[in-house]
């Protein structure tokens, strides 16, 4: 067991990355292209650490703290992690889900705040997006947790993911169908993809998070992004935690359901990404609310009819 | 408790002498009264918090129904030692924030208000008898009446102090027949009789009514918040801080005392706590959100702040009702800390909004900008407050919404009963929302004012502010970091603080702390956050390291090659908030004036947008034009004719007098 307990921590530190190249190569087999090498992501932190950086003259030191503490946060939530019901995080305690939720708070408080530093239009309205989208998300996320919470009695992400398995879904399985997919909406939105946000549009008026980032180069920059993979990873694997706990057996067996879910996760994105555009932005906060609205019915359902 | 007596001496003491004092010898004198009396006043603080225990002091007094007693015990302790806190630190800047004002005027009369305000705030707190308590509730209200209207010459902020005036004593009205109902009950109007009451469950329940509406007007519950975002703008800044800070506060304590005397609450009051600490949280921090004025935006965060404790109480009180120990301990012992840590970064806040009118003389954030680099110690305080009060680690404000979240957890795990189960919820979605328009507020104010470029003159020629009013912000933003990383220390203090309304004894609520995870948790959320900064630096340091000797440019800000930007094409806060208040409209009412630019050459463009109060302008409004109407046939009686008055009063004599013998 112990040697399992860095196991979710490494794999995301080093897999991260990795998934996103999954994404890509999906999204180029459906455009009938070649794609990027798979391990195009790990070549861009590497080609931008070795870079210099350029700061622009209005900017003060909020803007160089922003992906440094940026960073340390999702790292932070990064260790709180299990990876399926056999491999605890290496740091949990009960309570540690508000933590999670908090650090990825501090995170998108520091890169708002490195993009108003800029005095950038472009910059400011990226920024006043992502409050407004993730302040529907944190609901969401939270009740979503109280829901699971309540049905397994932890009240930690370890103790949570230690305690779903077959037979919780065999109480509460709607219930917790719902909640994997209100995490779903949730992780959608807190990593700006479609159809929140278009990762691939650069200087577009319709962007979120890469219009933040702008002014960021040089190791800011593959700070930035390996936290943004990192980020990824992280809802990711609280989608997949509920999502693949209806399978049974021991550590060989779940484990590796964890890993071939957050392959799915990251082929599914491909997928979405390929098939649909962007909602407009009007729009994006009723798939918000219903994220809201499915957490609740599934707390509900849970609440109501689970002992 | 003789410190407590000497504490009070020094106050009137040296309101008396600051009316008597030049000026210039106020500049250090009302500072130095004002911490030599608060020195004073926390020796019994800590002697209570410590293992010194309950301490009173009484005195016989003309007055019937009671004796003159003062007691300290844990609960006391803690917001005395907030107010104690609070004023001392912001004496301190005053004396640096009114140097300026000090050819035009008497700030003798000022520190009298404000040597009087924390005397009677003291008192307050300390009181142990219904007619102290409420004397001392008047001579606060009309303290902080003076000091709201200091800049009397202003139209605008005679109004705001009218409206504070007003609202203030009608919040006294209800707590008057509160103590008229509990006093009638026990036969006395000391504290120590009130617990008769409890045996009464329906006049218990009315007597809780009246404290949630008596001291919510206080403490600025929605909707009864209405003098909130009038004052605190009106007054000068140190004194908004500590209106903000602590006086509010004393709201949140009438509510936590009355709530001693009832005994166990039945499930609604719980529920109503949580219906109305949602309300305010997520009212309070829209209604911030849609702001152009900092001080207007800071008193309704107030409002929100107030709605985070409230939605504390209400955990608490719940867990008392269905006897869960950790839900009623987490919830109160939450509410606690968060009116500390609300005192602290709320009082930080708005002495940096000081700071920032006193350098920029606008209050208004679409004229500022770029001010991070101009007063760089005010912008780095600003913006460790604004982290805390968003609640983000590794700050104060995260420790106490933890608490309470882990309270609510509690209940949603342990509970059995739909009330608990469902107030827990609605408490935990509140907080998050709250959480997340919290972080869009408060990113617009300091984003808005400190970074970026400057939006007018007043702005680009600002400078850094003095010492005096340097000093208080530092302090303040290092206790932000302090009690982030202190929780632990702070739990075993809060079980005692709350020990009166949670129903533990000290003995078990030592034990809950000790044998719940409850405080290991709050060990292991220290060792986190204190990682999580060791972590930053390291990452800090490796791109230092990383960038050594490397080429770093300097240049302008990304505009897609446009040659050249100005500071106007930068985002406003009202463009930065407006798809928020958009999708909260129906709540807010914002209202907006568009002027489209026209023409083949199009000019003359223009937008303003504002956010006035709901609650104020669909309901006060109405309701007073109306009782005015009706009060005005009274006007009869009102003839200024001397000779009839004396007649009026005769007849009321004789009436009394045949009521009496007949």
């Amino acid at each position: 067991m112990n040697a399992l307990r860095f196991l979710p921590l490494v794999s995301g530190l080093v897999l991260a990355p990795f998934l996103l190249g999954v994404v890509n190569r999906v999204k180029a087999k459906f455009g009938g292209r070649t794609g990027q090498p798979l391990l195009q992501a790990y070549f861009d932190l590497f080609k931008l650490l070795r870079k210099g950086a350029v700061y622009s003259r209005t900017t003060t030191w909020v803007f160089r703290a922003g992906p440094v503490v940026g960073l340390a946060a999702v790292l932070g939530a990064l260790a709180l992690l299990p990876a399926g019901r056999h491999a605890p995080a290496a740091v949990s305690f009960t309570g540690d889900l508000f933590l999670l939720a908090y650090f990825l708070g501090l995170v998108r408080f520091v890169t708002v705040l490195a993009a108003l530093d800029t005095g950038s239009a472009f910059e400011g309205m990226g920024a006043s997006r992502e409050v407004q989208f993730s302040a529907l998300a944190e609901p969401a996320l939270l009740v979503a947790l109280a829901a699971l919470a309540r049905l397994t009695g932890g009240l930690g992400l370890t103790q949570i993911t230690s305690a779903l398995g077959p037979a919780s879904w065999e109480v509460a399985g709607p219930a917790l169908a719902l909640v994997a997919l209100a995490l779903c909406i949730v992780f959608l939105a807190e990593n700006s993809r479609i159809p929140v946000d278009d990762p691939n549009t650069h200087l577009e008026l319709t962007m979120i998070h890469e219009v933040m980032i702008l002014d960021h180069s040089g190791p800011d920059l593959a700070f930035i992004l390996y936290g943004a993979a990192l980020k990824f990873w992280i809802l990711g694997a609280l989608i997949v935690n509920v999502a693949v706990s209806w399978i049974g057996g021991g550590a060989a067996i779940t484990i590796p359901a964890f890993f071939a879910g957050m392959l799915l996760v990251s082929v599914g994105v491909g997928v979405v990404e390929s098939v649909m555009a962007r909602y407009r932005l009007l729009k994006v906060p009723r798939m918000l609310w219903v994220g809201v609205a499915l957490s609740v019915l599934a707390f509900t359902l849970i609440g109501r009819f689970t002992a | 408790m003789i410190w407590l007596v000497a504490s009070f001496g020094v106050f009137f003491a040296g309101a008396v002498l600051s009316m008597l004092l030049p000026r210039r010898t106020l500049r250090w004198f009302g500072p130095l009264a004002s911490a030599l009396g608060a020195g004073l006043g926390l020796v019994p603080v800590v002697m209570a918090l410590g293992p010194g225990g309950d301490l009173s002091w009484d005195r016989g007094w003309s007055m019937p129904l009671g004796a003159f007693r003062f007691g300290m015990d844990p609960l006391s302790a803690w917001f005395a030692g907030a107010i104690l806190l609070l004023t001392t630190l912001a004496a301190l800047y005053a004396s640096g924030y009114l140097r300026d004002a000090e050819e035009r005027k008497d700030t003798g009369v000022f520190w009298f208000h404000y040597l009087l305000l924390t005397a009677s705030m003291l008192a307050v707190v300390t009181a142990r008898n219904g007619i102290l308590f409420l004397l001392a509730w008047e001579s606060m209200a009309l303290t902080s009446f003076f000091l709201v209207i200091f800049d009397h010459e202003d139209g605008a902020v005679r109004r705001a102090g009218w409206i504070y005036l007003i609202a203030t004593h009608i919040g006294t009205a209800f707590v008057l027949f509160l103590f008229a109902l509990l006093g009638r009950h026990s036969g006395s109007l000391d504290f120590a009789g009130f617990f008769a009451i409890a045996r009464h469950r329906e006049v218990a329940s009315v007597v809780f009514v009246l404290a949630v509406l008596g001291f919510g007007t206080k403490a600025g519950f929605m909707p009864l918040h209405v003098w909130l975002p009038e004052a605190h703008p009106a007054a000068p800044s140190p004194v908004s801080a500590v209106l903000s800070g602590v006086m509010i506060k004393t709201g949140v304590y009438g509510l936590l005392r009355v709530l001693t005397f009832l005994g166990t609450p039945p499930a609604w009051w719980g529920w109503m706590l949580v219906a109305v600490g949602a309300a305010s949280g997520v009212l309070g921090v829209l209604f911030a959100l849609a702001q152009h004025d900092l001080k207007r935006l800071l008193a309704f965060s107030s409002v929100e702040n107030v709605g985070v404790i409230t939605l504390g109480l209400g955990v608490g009180l719940l867990g008392v009702t269905h006897r869960d120990p950790i839900m009623a301990l987490l919830g109160f012992s939450g509410a606690a800390l968060h009116v500390l840590n609300h005192a602290i970064f709320k009082g930080l806040l708005f002495l940096g909004a000081g700071a920032v009118v006193h350098a920029c003389h606008v209050r208004d954030l679409e004229e500022l900008g770029g001010l991070q680099k101009r007063m760089p110690v005010t912008g780095t305080t600003f913006l460790i407050g604004s982290a805390a009060i968003s609640g983000l680690p590794p700050f104060n404000g995260f420790v106490s919404e933890f608490l309470i979240y882990v309270g609510a957890f509690a209940g949603i795990i342990g509970s059995t009963g739909t009330a608990t189960l469902s107030g827990a919820v609605v408490t935990v979605a509140a907080l998050a929302l709250i959480g997340g328009l919290a972080l869009a507020c408060f990113t617009k104010a300091f984003g808005v004012m400190f970074l970026g470029e400057p939006r007018s003159a007043h702005a680009a020629h600002a400078h850094e502010v003095g010492g005096a009013m340097r000093l208080p912000m530092v302090t303040l933003a290092a206790l932000c970091l302090l009690l982030g990383l202190g929780g632990p220390f702070l739990l075993p203090l809060l079980a005692s603080v709350t020990a009166p309304v949670t129903g533990l004894p000290a003995s078990i609520a030592a034990t809950v702390v000790r044998e719940t995870p409850a405080l290991q948790i709050l060990w292991k959320v220290t060792a986190a956050t204190g990682g999580l900064v060791v972590l930053a630096l390291l990452l800090g340091a490796w791109r230092a390291h990383l960038l050594g000797g490397r080429t770093i440019g300097a240049t302008g800000t990304w505009d897609c090659g446009y040659v050249a930007p100005t500071a106007r094409m930068q985002y406003t806060a009202s463009s930065f908030a407006d798809p928020i208040i958009r999708m909260f409209g129906a709540f807010l009412g914002t209202r907006s004036r568009l002027s489209r630019p026209d023409g083949l050459f199009p000019e003359g463009g223009h937008f303003a947008s504002d956010t006035p109060d709901v609650s104020s302008e669909r309901l006060y409004a109405p309701l007073f034009a109306r009782l005015e109407e009706v009060m005005a046939r009274i006007r009869l009686l009102q003839h200024g004719l001397l000779h009839l008055y004396i007649l009026m009063i005769v007849l009321s004599l004789l009436g009394l007098l045949f009521w009496k013998l007949g």
